[in-house]
């Protein structure tokens, strides 16, 4: 009896290994999130809320802003179409959980890359689409200039289940400041109470800041301040264990970004075919097997480019022009004294 | 014949490992694929964020353990307060429906039926929101009687600053069990020999005489802290000393008290109404004051109709508090299984330690509303 109970547990044993082999191999062979994302025919991205100039959505539904292009040109380099996109709006606390739960495939969300987040919970951060830093709003006639001016007793209105919380905590703990943090699920609601002065600042991303103000009921009665008082480098998620989908995702930024370096933009691709730069042609799919190596057509860069234009058009079109941040600061190109720097797409 | 009978219930239990079981293998494989690890070591390490309100000492440097208990207790303060006024309103309204008054009958009809038709959450929202942009900015409040404060920022009371205390809570509990003593004295009075003890009079005496006691002999004191105005910067204040109770508290607590009180009120109603005119008459007829008719015949019958409803109420609202999230209030949900979950990714433990504690809240109230309900029910003799 013992025997057989001994023999019966070996061979369980040895299916469950067996099994647990086949699914690895299967999935080191083939991208599953590349196949499944081909039968359905469309891209599932994860974005905000409503943060104006990273994710937003219209009055008739169309998402803009530099988050959605990232997802757009994934669409576009998948897909061959930049509009193949199914956008879900996720809280800060729910958007973990909506990619590692397989709801999307993409997490575009103005996401904070950190040590903890891309090791410990299932995630790979594939690149860095926008440089930001935490800051402070506060009203105008407060007559605080800087952060020095806080005193024990200020309260901070910022969103839940973000760094911001932390970065807010280590922040006035340098300064030895007593402060109290009120934090909401949804940024609408954050804008709500500092606005109706429930707080004296109200603390995140200063992207997020400058977007934010336009909500309030009178944007010029309040001021950013000066400082940064963390390093936020912002950029798309997607779940570990598929590097196939990993590599697209991660190469479809860079190709926006590298496109702006070699001044290929969405007007101008197709000409750039017959570029005596190889690098450009590269780019343009006129030269060498790029897009065989990731499992796609020779043209999936060329697509994003048209689709979506390059990163300078992107960040023009969505946070320049709606007046955010016309000044690109650290978002701009290493080559013109900013920190955007890609890896040579060759 | 046997086997007949354990076959179904194996089999039973059978599917329920299966099921089990397999969503678990489920679970695990896609978090290995996944990368994910699984365990609760996280409980003990720094959680690294503060928190607005808290009962008990707490800052970033404690635990996540410690976030935990934070939260609980804010979700149990939020409910217990929640659950008192709820009672007290709900059987106000409840009495006042069934009153002879036509105005005060269709106030409290136009009450139940307009809190109890509107979504919580959406009143918690008006609530808060609504009250952020009526209450006076700090520096603009006017004093209720000279101590409180209530703002924008929440409302400020006195503290009391206590000497000797724990002679004070002495003399409270020695106040408590001379009542008991009392009330058991009366009773036997009134089977022995028929004679009726004014035992609220002497409780409420003896409940003020004890603790004076203390003040005179026992050396107990206690002084006022009262809430002063603190200036932050050229337009903004806060109040220093005192205590400070967030508007999302109130907000919160107001919100579910008048949402849960509705249902209550009907309890009430249904109770009260649910007694048999005869049992009225029938007390009236043998020389019992209209007070004694209530105390002794109606209510007694009453609440063993209106308690089991009642618990139902009690248990959505300690549920119906998590919808605090919302405004910020941080309880349980809001701490544990909003910031500690982004900070830690633990999305499986938290969920499962967040939900096994409501589960606990709920069945705890039931455990005690049932234990009252057995008391009051009637005893076959």
């Amino acid at each position: 009896m013992f025997k057989l109970i001994k023999q019966l547990t070996s061979v369980v044993a040895m299916f469950a290994v067996l099994f647990t082999f086949t699914t690895e191999t299967m999935a080191a062979g083939k991208s599953k999130t590349l196949k499944n994302t081909t039968k359905k025919g469309f891209v599932r991205c994860g974005v905000s809320q409503g943060l104006p100039g990273f994710s937003n959505a219209d009055a008739a539904g169309n998402w803009t802003g530099v988050d959605v292009d990232v997802c757009r040109a994934v669409a576009a380099a998948v897909l061959g179409d930049a509009s193949k996109v199914k956008f879900t709006p996720l809280s800060a606390k729910e958007r973990f959980t909506a990619l590692t739960s397989n709801e999307i495939d993409i997490l575009s969300r103005n996401t904070t890359w950190t040590l903890s987040r891309d090791a410990d919970i299932g995630l790979t951060f594939v690149g860095v689409n926008f440089y930001d830093g935490q800051g402070f709003m506060v009203r105008k006639n407060s007559g605080i200039s800087s952060v020095n001016d806080f005193k024990d007793g200020v309260s901070a209105c910022t969103n839940l289940g973000t760094t911001t919380e932390l970065n807010m905590r280590d922040f006035f703990n340098s300064k030895g400041i007593k402060y109290e943090p009120v934090t909401f699920e949804k940024a609408d609601e954050v804008v709500a109470a500092y606005d109706a002065g429930r707080c004296d600042t109200y603390t995140t991303d200063k992207s997020g800041l400058a977007a934010q103000r336009i909500k309030l009921s009178n944007p010029d009665d309040h001021i950013v301040l000066p400082e940064t008082i963390s390093k936020e480098p912002l950029g798309p998620v997607v779940r570990q264990g598929d590097s196939v989908w990993e590599d697209i995702v991660r190469w479809s930024l860079n190709v926006m970004i590298e496109a702006e370096e070699y001044g290929v933009n969405s007007s101008n691709a197709d000409s750039m075919k017959t570029s005596d730069n190889p690098a450009v042609k590269r780019l343009v799919g006129a030269e060498g097997e790029l897009g065989a190596a990731l499992g796609l057509d020779n043209d999936w860069s060329l697509r994003i480019i048209k689709q979506v234009g390059n990163y300078g058009e992107s960040y023009k079109r969505n946070i320049a022009d709606t007046g955010i941040l016309p000044d690109r600061g650290p978002n701009e190109l290493w080559t013109k004294g900013g920190i955007l720097y890609v890896p040579p797409a060759r | 014949m046997n086997f007949k009978k354990i076959l179904p219930q194996f089999l039973t239990i059978l599917a329920v490992i299966l099921v089990f079981g397999f969503f678990t293998y489920n679970a695990q494989v896609n978090m290995e694929n996944r990368g994910i690890t699984f365990g609760y070591g996280f409980l003990s390490q720094e959680s690294s964020f503060d928190v607005q309100f808290s009962l008990i000492e707490y800052d970033g440097s404690h635990s996540y353990f410690r976030a935990y208990l934070v939260g609980l207790l804010n979700t149990i303060l939020v409910s217990v307060i929640g659950i008192i006024f709820a009672t007290v309103i709900g059987v106000v309204v409840g009495i006042a429906r069934l009153s002879k008054n036509y105005l005060i009958e269709r106030t409290a009809a136009v009450y139940v039926e307009f809190f109890r038709n509107i979504p919580l959450l959406l009143q918690i929202f008006f609530w808060y929101f609504a009250a952020l942009r009526a209450l006076p900015l700090p520096q603009k409040a006017e004093p209720i009687f000279g101590v409180f404060f209530l703002t924008i920022k929440g409302l400020f009371v006195p503290a009391f600053i206590w000497n000797n205390l724990d002679i004070f809570i002495y003399s409270i509990i020695a106040a408590i069990i001379s009542i008991i003593f009392v009330r058991i004295y009366a009773r036997k009075k009134q089977e022995s020999e028929g004679k009726q003890t004014p035992v609220l009079y002497i409780s409420i005496g003896l409940l003020l005489i004890l603790p004076l006691l203390s003040f005179i002999i026992g050396g107990s004191s206690f002084s006022i802290e009262i809430p002063v105005i603190k200036q932050l910067s050229n337009t903004s204040f806060t109040y220093e000393g005192g205590i400070g109770l967030p508007p999302e508290l109130i907000a919160l607590a107001l919100a579910l008290s008048l949402y849960t009180a509705t249902f209550i009120a009907e309890c009430v109603r249904a109770g009260v109404q649910g007694i048999g005119k005869g049992q009225k008459e029938a007390a009236a007829s043998i020389g019992l004051t209209p007070n004694q008719v209530l105390k002794l015949v109606v209510m007694p019958q009453a609440l063993r109709i209106i308690i089991p409803p009642t618990t139902n109420q009690y248990l959505n609202l300690t549920k119906n508090s998590s919808l605090a999230a919302a405004i910020a209030y941080p309880d349980l949900v809001l701490v544990f299984a909003g910031t500690a979950l982004m900070q830690t990714g633990r999305a499986i433990e938290i969920v499962s330690i967040t939900m096994l504690t409501y589960l606990s809240l709920s069945i705890t109230i039931s455990i005690f509303m049932n234990w009252y309900n057995k008391k009051i029910a009637i005893k076959e003799k």
